[in-house]
């Protein structure tokens, strides 16, 4: 079983492991260049299954603490539609957590093991979730922005090379774009409401524009993993080509609102069809990724305590199992 | 009292009780013990607010005042809300959280099974679709309450306390006030005495399989019906009805 054969190589144990010969390598890359799937059972280098298992979890750790900034909304949502709109939202993500961490695990890795290097620090997510939520306003700013950068992000992940991760994007690609239109439309109902509404969406905006375009992870230049992952159709377009697409997309979506996106210098090039825009503070992405943004702390620590509170009641739920188990094998 | 307005009091309290439960249980979210937990917290919490917005559709509809469900749920006073005292209970740790949804749903289900067979349609169609989701949701309880029970000596002590805690607020469901008589008489309405027998047989099945003693009769908690709340329903309110008070007529 691949499972043990991980766990004795990470422990630095005796590789079993057959050594990863050209032909197999090359093997490996005429299935992917001839796009077809890689599945669960199939021989894989170590190196894209540590790259997908990297990439897997870290995508399902970002649902989970995702739901925390948009939770913090759900008791003070001011309709009773939308108190359900987001609620349901916020259990999707959840949904998506526990269905992607079903997908790392087809990889040999167990859900403990990828939530134990959560709750350490050890592992990463996306660094938009360390961003407050501080009006009703921000809700509208996640669906629409967050969710809108996650979709283009997630749709060429639809045709990832690895099965289990591409099929479990296409189920949750169709979730997210729904959560999209449905910030989007709670922009809009701001945007046509009072002028405290309308400042509010202006606001949400202004905070959220930046974080959003970051979430497309650092310049090409400076990306360090995407050469390898897109020969091995992991990835399938450039941190900028995504992040431009978004741009794209998104300016006129604000325009229509009547926002004004906060990039002074952002320009429609009629010669590209593109927009030109200001550049990204790295050095703030950098330290956001690096645990000093706004709510890191506060994100993790919510999630510990969570984990902890919950260990007596795990622990109960364990022995109760145990003593079934031991009363039918009695039986 | 006009039977227009006997349902619209009626179908709102069971609204109140709704909500604030779902409420309760909002607060929940990113706090459970587990990711699948996680998920069914959310998934029950959303049948109670769904429930809620057709029980006060509904109350405004039979009281033709032209008041909808957000009117009900976020612009009213405190006293308003004829919740029972149970579900405004703050939701502790996960045993008292539990042991509360576990007391309420007995009974819920109890109630819903005769609102079923009430007389006014509008109450007994919601009723049906109600009943299904809370069947699941008493089902996931007990067996959360018999895992805690039989679990480990930490999680049996933590669920007996929260029992011993919360029963006093179960007298409340089954002492019939003028809009139960009058919901009985009128409509076929639940007899409450009958559901009380029904619930402590089944209450005390589930404790047997749990492994705790049924708490003894004591003093019971009431007011909620009535309108007369705890200390915690005035900051559950507050939170919830902040930005329809913060920003009165504004459309969300
Ligand atoms: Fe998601
Ligand atoms: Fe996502
Ligand atoms: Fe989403």
């Amino acid at each position: 079983m691949y499972t043990q054969g991980l766990d004795q190589a990470g422990k630095g144990g005796p590789d079993t492991r057959e050594a990863e010969s050209r032909a197999q390598l090359d093997a490996f890359q005429a299935r992917i260049d001839a796009e077809e799937k890689i599945e669960a059972k199939d021989w894989m280098p170590e190196a894209y299954r540590r790259t997908l298992i990297r990439q897997i979890s870290q995508h399902a750790h970002s649902e989970i603490i995702g739901m925390q900034p948009e939770g913090n909304w759900l008791t003070r949502a001011p309709t009773m539609k939308r108190k359900a709109i987001l609620l349901a939202k916020v259990q999707d993500e959840a949904g998506h957590g526990l269905y992607l961490y079903s997908a790392a695990e087809t990889l040999g890795v167990s859900r403990d093991e990828m939530v134990g290097d959560l709750l350490s620090g050890k592992a990463k997510y996306s660094s938009i979730f360390n961003y407050p939520t501080l009006t009703w306003a921000d809700i509208g700013a996640i669906g629409w922005l967050v969710d809108g950068a996650a979709i283009m992000n997630q749709i060429p992940l639809c045709r990832c090379s690895y099965g289990p991760y591409s099929r479990a994007m296409i189920r949750v690609c169709k979730e997210e774009s729904f959560h999209q239109r449905q910030g989007y439309e709670l922009m809009l109902t701001l945007c046509r409401g009072t002028d405290e509404q309308k400042a509010m969406a202006q606001d949400a905006l202004n905070r959220f524009w930046w974080p959003a375009l970051m979430m497309f992870g650092p310049n090409d230049a400076a990306s360090s993993h995407s050469a390898q992952s897109m020969a091995w159709k992991i990835k399938r377009f450039s941190n900028d080509e995504l992040r431009q697409k978004f741009i794209d997309v998104t300016v006129p979506q604000a325009e229509f609102l009547g926002l004004s996106v906060p990039d002074a210098a952002l320009w429609f090039n009629e010669n590209t069809e593109h927009y030109e825009h200001s550049d990204i503070d790295w050095q703030e992405f950098f330290d956001v990724i690096s645990g000093n943004g706004p709510c890191n702390r506060q994100r993790l620590a919510k999630r510990r305590k969570a984990h902890d509170d919950g260990a007596w009641v795990r622990e109960a739920a364990r022995a109760y199992a145990d003593k079934k188990a031991a009363a039918e094998a009695a039986a | 009292m006009s039977s227009d307005a006997t349902l619209a009091s009626y179908a709102s309290r069971l609204g109140d009780n709704a909500l604030i439960l779902g409420q309760r249980m909002i607060e929940l979210v990113a706090a459970s013990p587990e990711l699948e937990e996680e998920l069914a917290n959310a998934n029950f919490s959303l049948d109670y607010i769904g429930q809620a917005r057709m029980y006060y559709t509904y109350a405004g509809e039979r009281e033709g005042a032209g008041r909808d469900e957000d009117d009900f749920a976020f612009l009213r006073p405190e006293h308003d809300y004829k919740n029972l005292l149970l579900v405004e209970q703050p939701n502790g740790h996960y045993g008292d959280s539990t042991v509360r949804q576990f007391l309420f749903e007995s009974w819920y289900v109890l109630l819903l099974e005769a609102l079923t067979r009430c007389s006014d349609e509008g109450i007994s169609i919601i009723a049906a679709r109600a009943i299904k989701e809370v069947r699941y949701h008493l089902r996931h309880s007990s067996q959360w309450l018999v895992r805690l029970g039989d679990g480990t000596e930490e999680s049996h002590a933590r669920v007996k306390a929260s029992l011993d805690d919360l029963w006093r607020y179960t007298g409340e469901m089954f002492a019939p006030d003028d809009l139960d008589d009058e919901m009985r008489a009128v409509f076929n309405g639940p007899h409450l005495e009958v559901i009380e027998t029904q619930w402590r047989e089944n209450v005390a099945a589930v404790l047997a399989e749990a492994t705790l003693d049924m708490p003894d009769d004591q003093w019971m908690a009431s007011g909620g019906k009535q309108g007369q709340h705890s200390e915690h329903m005035g900051f559950l309110l507050a939170e919830m009805q902040h930005l329809q008070r913060a920003y009165p007529g504004a459309t969300w």
